[in-house]
């Protein structure tokens, strides 16, 4: 069980969260603007990458708070935990 | 039975106290530290179980967790029968009742065994090339027969009497295996303030130093040392040594998963205490002492009772006092079995020879030469003869020349020690081949975790100590413990495991030259695999089934990997090596379920007026983890009886439905109103007091999510209803918005489902009825119209009451807190009852809200229907520019004409009730590969429309009203017309009352 560390109440077993989905993909602010091609890519694509992955989680079974996490696809380490709102860390693979 | 083959005196065993047990009804007798192995070997029992495939006698290979062979049933009474348990680990205990596995009708004559002449016909691939045709064959021939011929004895039939407990673990430092390594860990680990948590898997701590008779560490005998080292483990506060237990999986971030055995191996336990403990184990660093395994040697008739790995032999006769044989042959390509030649021989055991495969012998064969004991260099081993119990083997010079048998009832075999990296692997860490070992040992770490001693290959006892000290400072270190190093303790008279043999012996067949016992794989099979084609090791795995079985190869694995690789010419590297996964040994479902069976497996929620209904005899069902009273039958009443009557009492008089488990939500704040507005498709930001909106909230794609009920009770504060299964998705996507799309709203939301039980009176008395009980609330219709709600008290008890109808008739919603929902009611039931009416379950609830057409969501709907399928395109609030979801209805595919839409269905027999799911075809008679037109989403007989009636999504199905369709029926399609969902009061006159 991994053990990721919520931003607000610190390192807490994987039971405790639930995911999110990709991290950084903002609700456009006026959908109205948007073209059919864009929303669709807002609602479906995503980066699905081999690597490092921004990605949402809940601290659902404590504080209740969302954050943001950088996690490796492949080996399922959490890098780094950071709160909603902060730009996306500069971290190398 | 006298215990012929027990030593006098030695061994680990309490002598003064004999425990009497039975083995396929035979009774022996034992003492306190033996196992069931030891005991029977004690009396010269070898032959405990017949193999997995060709049914060939078995004995017992080694002493501990690796045991191939010797697989028992222990039933311990009362339903407690436990298969497959390795009688090298089952603690005897005194009435323990054993029986063998796998043979019929008796373990001397096992009618199986013919298994072993067709041996040609069950080689690699069997199952593969064998179960392929006929498919009949599956059911008269393959099942019942080779399924009860071959396996691995019977699982228990009766639910597991026991009980489980689990618990969760935090230290600073965790070390698996209290052997050498583990023990001098341990000893630095804890020389500071740090939590430390020794795991072993037998009931005595000490691993190899239970075996040692020789040995001195730090001038001591090891016997000694071990005892003064547990005494100053067991003395520290900051220790904890479990014992009888396996730490069996290694998970992300040093999670360990331990299985404690508590009590099987009492006679007489505690009864309060579990018979296993599951511990969840988060180790801020982690030492691995896991030891190592004697490897078997591969040649004809290597599994034969008798046949025996050498260090196991030294375990039974050092820590058991138990001679395995009268007369041994040890076949070695390690230094090892000198030990135990020279340990056997001092306790009288005569040793034939000691045959070794290396042409030069090793310096401690001088010693054994100087007593007596014939050594002979470059042999090899061709195979062993005897029935149930090996009576000679043959040997020969290995590069050529004529063989020798010798009679034995002993044969003791050492093809050196393989690493037990189970864990290093599972936890991710990356091993590397070491040739001079011939075997993988740990390389790069991933997690927080180090190996230590034998199992990275340290095999001299005095190296193990040393680096089992190093290693538990190490972690104590990395933990943020500073603690000293030890001083390297001295260590003379032991004997250093070196060399090693991989592989078929020269010159031997490979035929019943066996390489995993407990699957029946011989060096054959896995030549004939390379042969075949199987060349990468995972493929080898799963077609000849080699390490696949209970122990998990550990026996097996290196000897199969040589195998490939002399057949395809390769290295063993090149070869690779399989994963290693969790269980490192057999866990039993109970200790993983642990508490979480029966009752306690999926908690059951209930409401308040359960008690009632559960005292009414109401029939439930299961909605999420709610338990919903379906409908309350009277005595002479089935289903449909019960049903229609609570349907018609609903429509002439008045009903009453526990509806407490509808999702509540509590939306405050100035932004409130703001809010709601962009969540839900409605019109909400100018919602009056007092007044309620049906609302309907979909998600970014334009689907529709969930709805319910807004009732505005202030300004800035809202009572939220949802569906009772989508109380917590809402929720959680209320929060996410929150929190994540529009934090600069000031908006607070609280779940108040549980805090509100919701009471729905409905029916044309539902005014009436009400009345007497409410005081300080106009219920007048022109005060207190459809869709609003009100605050007062009913019968004192302060309520929020909301006029809605989830029937079509006149209805209120009665909302108290839980904690006088009981009361209130007992009070509202028994003005229902004197109105004419009567409480309903959820059945009636669907049939009643089918026959207004109302659509429930997630029956209705399946994550691709818009509102406007459902004809709700009028609920979406008119000149809004944003809410969740409008923009995706405005893609092509929302919008495009052919949807499937909400309609009623009509069969043209009104008897017939169609299945829900039944699809909607254009035709009776479907052309293949032709599409549905849709399906049956509700489908009830309806006691007020005297016929059945459906509901349905049918693609344009609002431009069908009035065509005839089709519905696939169990008994061929039925006549379906498409109608208006709204089966009863079109227009909605009886909202009134
Ligand atoms: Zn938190």
């Amino acid at each position: 069980m991994l053990l990721i560390p919520c931003p607000y109440c610190g390192p807490r077993p994987e039971i405790e969260f639930s995911y999110g989905g990709e991290a950084h993909l903002a609700r456009p602010r006026d959908p109205a603007a948007c073209d059919d091609a864009a929303w669709g890519d807002f609602l479906y694509a995503r980066t699905n990458p081999k690597g490092i992955h921004a990605e949402r989680w809940r601290h659902a079974h404590g504080c209740g708070r969302f954050f943001n996490a950088l996690r490796h696809t492949v080996s399922d380490q959490f890098l780094i935990t950071y709160r909603i709102g902060a730009p996306r860390p500069e971290i190398a693979a | 039975m006298r215990a012929a083959f027990r030593m006098p005196a030695g061994g680990r065993i309490a002598r003064g106290e004999t425990l009497s047990f039975r083995f396929d009804g035979r009774i022996y007798t034992g003492h306190p530290g033996d196992t069931l192995a030891s005991a029977l070997l004690a009396h010269g029992v070898h032959l405990l179980g017949r193999s997995f495939k060709y049914h060939r006698p078995r004995g017992v290979l080694a002493a501990g967790s690796e045991e191939p062979n010797a697989l028992v049933e222990i039933d311990r009474g009362g339903g407690r029968r436990t298969p497959n348990l390795r009688a090298t680990e089952v603690a005897l205990y005194d009435g323990l009742v054993a029986r063998s596995q796998n043979r019929a009708p008796a373990l001397s004559f096992d009618l199986g065994r013919i298994n072993d002449f067709f041996a040609p016909l069950l080689s690699a691939g069997f199952y593969y090339k064998t179960f392929m045709w006929p498919r009949r064959a599956w059911r008269m021939l393959y099942e019942p027969l080779i399924r009860r011929a071959a396996g691995l004895g019977r699982a228990p039939e009766a639910p597991d009497p026991d009980r489980y407990a689990n618990r969760f673990g935090h230290c600073d430092v965790l070390i698996v295996g209290g052997g050498p390594a583990g023990l001098m860990a341990a000893l630095a680990a804890s020389a500071g303030e740090a939590r430390v948590v020794l795991v072993d898997e037998q009931a005595a701590c000490g691993g190899s130093l239970l075996d040692e008779t020789t040995a001195t560490i730090a001038g001591q005998p090891a016997p000694v040392w071990l005892a003064e080292t547990l005494a100053t483990l067991n003395a520290r506060a900051t220790v904890r040594l479990l014992r009888c237990a396996t730490a069996f999986g290694y998970y992300a971030e040093n999670f360990i998963a331990i299985a404690e055995r508590v009590t099987e191996h009492l006679a007489d336990p505690d009864p309060g205490l579990p018979r296993e403990r599951l511990w969840q184990m988060r180790a801020r660093e982690v030492v691995l002492a896991t030891g190592a395994t004697e490897r078997p040697l591969v040649f004809p008739g290597n599994d034969r009772p008798g046949v025996m790995l050498a260090g196991a032999a030294r375990t039974y006769l050092n820590r058991y006092a138990v001679r395995p044989g009268r007369r041994a042959v040890i076949v070695t390509a390690c230094d090892s079995a000198y030990q135990a030649a020279s340990d056997l021989a001092a306790a009288g055991v005569e040793v034939a020879l000691i045959a070794d495969l290396r042409d030069t012998l090793p310096a401690v064969a001088s010693d054994l030469a100087a007593r007596g004991i014939r050594v002979a260099a470059g042999m090899t081993v061709l195979g062993t003869q005897g029935g149930l119990r090996v009576r000679s083997v043959a040997v020969a010079p290995a590069r050529g020349g004529a063989s020798v048998r010798l009679a034995c009832d002993l044969v003791l075999m050492s093809g050196g020690w393989t690493p037990a990296i189970h864990l290093f692997s599972q936890s991710r860490g990356q091993v590397r081949f070491a040739a001079d070992l011939g075997a993988f040992i740990p390389d790069r770490s991933v997690q927080r975790e180090r190996s230590a001693g034998a199992c990275r290959g340290l095999l001299d006892l005095a190296e193990t100590l040393a680096d089992g000290a190093r290693a538990g400072a190490a972690a104590a270190r990395a933990a943020g413990f500073p603690v000293p190093d030890l001083p390297r303790p001295a260590v003379a008279g032991a004997i250093t495991p070196a060399g090693f043999h991989l592989g078929l012996c020269p010159r031997a067949a490979a035929t019943r030259a066996f390489v995993d016992f407990q699957n029946d794989v011989t060096a054959k099979d896995i030549a004939r695999a390379a042969q075949e084609g199987f060349h990468a090791i995972e493929h080898v795995k799963r077609y000849t089934t080699t390490g696949m079985a209970t122990d998990q190869g550990k026996t097996s694995n290196l000897n199969a990997l040589a195998l490939v690789a002399a057949a395809t010419g390769r290295a063993i590297p090149e070869v690779g090596l399989t994963s290693f996964r969790p269980p490192y040994t057999p866990v039993t479902f109970g200790t993983l379920a642990g508490l979480s069976r029966g009752a306690l497996f999926d908690p059951v929620r209930t409401t308040p007026i359960h008690p009632w209904a559960e005292a009414r005899g109401a029939v439930f069902e299961d909605v999420g983890a709610w338990r919903r009273a379906r409908y309350f039958p009277r005595s002479d009443e089935d289903m449909h009886a019960a049903i229609a009557r609570e349907c018609r009492a609903t429509r002439e008089a008045l009903g009453l439905l526990d509806a407490s488990t509808l999702g509540k939500i509590e939306v405050v704040g100035p932004d409130a109103a703001e809010f709601l507005e962009r969540f839900y498709v409605n019109a909400l930001r100018k919602l009056g007091i007092g007044r309620c909106r049906y609302g309907l909230a979909l998600g970014e794609n334009g689907f529709v999510r969930d709805d319910g009920v807004i009732g505005r009770l202030a300004p800035d504060r809202f009572h939220v209803t949802t569906t009772t299964g989508g109380a917590t998705a809402t929720l959680d996507r209320m929060e996410d918005y929150l929190q994540t799309e529009w934090p600069d709203l000031h908006v607070w939301l609280t779940s108040t489902t549980e805090h509100w039980a919701v009471l729905a009176v409905q029916g044309p008395q539902a005014r009436a009825a009400l009345a007497p009980l409410i005081t300080d609330i106009d219920l007048a219709p022109a005060a207190f119209p459809p869709m609003s709600v009100r605050v007062g008290h009913i019968l004192g008890v302060a309520t929020r009451l909301f006029r809605v109808s989830f029937t079509g008739e006149l209805g209120f919603e009665i909302n108290v807190p839980a904690d006088y929902a009981g009361a209130v009611w007992e009070a509202v039931a028994a003005r229902v009852a004197a109105c004419g009416g009567a409480v309903y379950g959820t059945e009636a609830m669907h049939v009643l809200r089918a026959e207004k057409g109302y659509a429930i969501i997630g029956q209705e709907t399946d994550g691709t229907v818009t509102p406007g399928d459902l004809g709700l395109d009028w609920t979406i609030g008119k000149g809004k520019t944003d809410f969740i979801g409008k923009r995706a209805l405005a893609l092509p595919d929302l919008r495009r004409p052919g949807r499937k839409q909400l309609v009623g269905l009509l069969t043209t027999d009104p008897a017939l009730v169609l299945e829900e799911g039944a699809q909607i075809i254009a035709g009776p008679n479907p052309s293949p590969g032709s599409t549905a037109l849709g399906h049956v989403t509700s489908a009830y007989p309806s006691a007020t429309l005297g016929r059945s009636i459906a509901l349905g999504l049918v693609a344009a199905g609002r431009q069908r009203l009035g065509a005839r369709l089709y519905a696939q029926t169990p008994g061929g399609v039925a006549e379906v017309d498409l109608v208006s969902p709204v089966f009863f009061d079109p227009a909605g006159r009886r909202i009134d009352g």
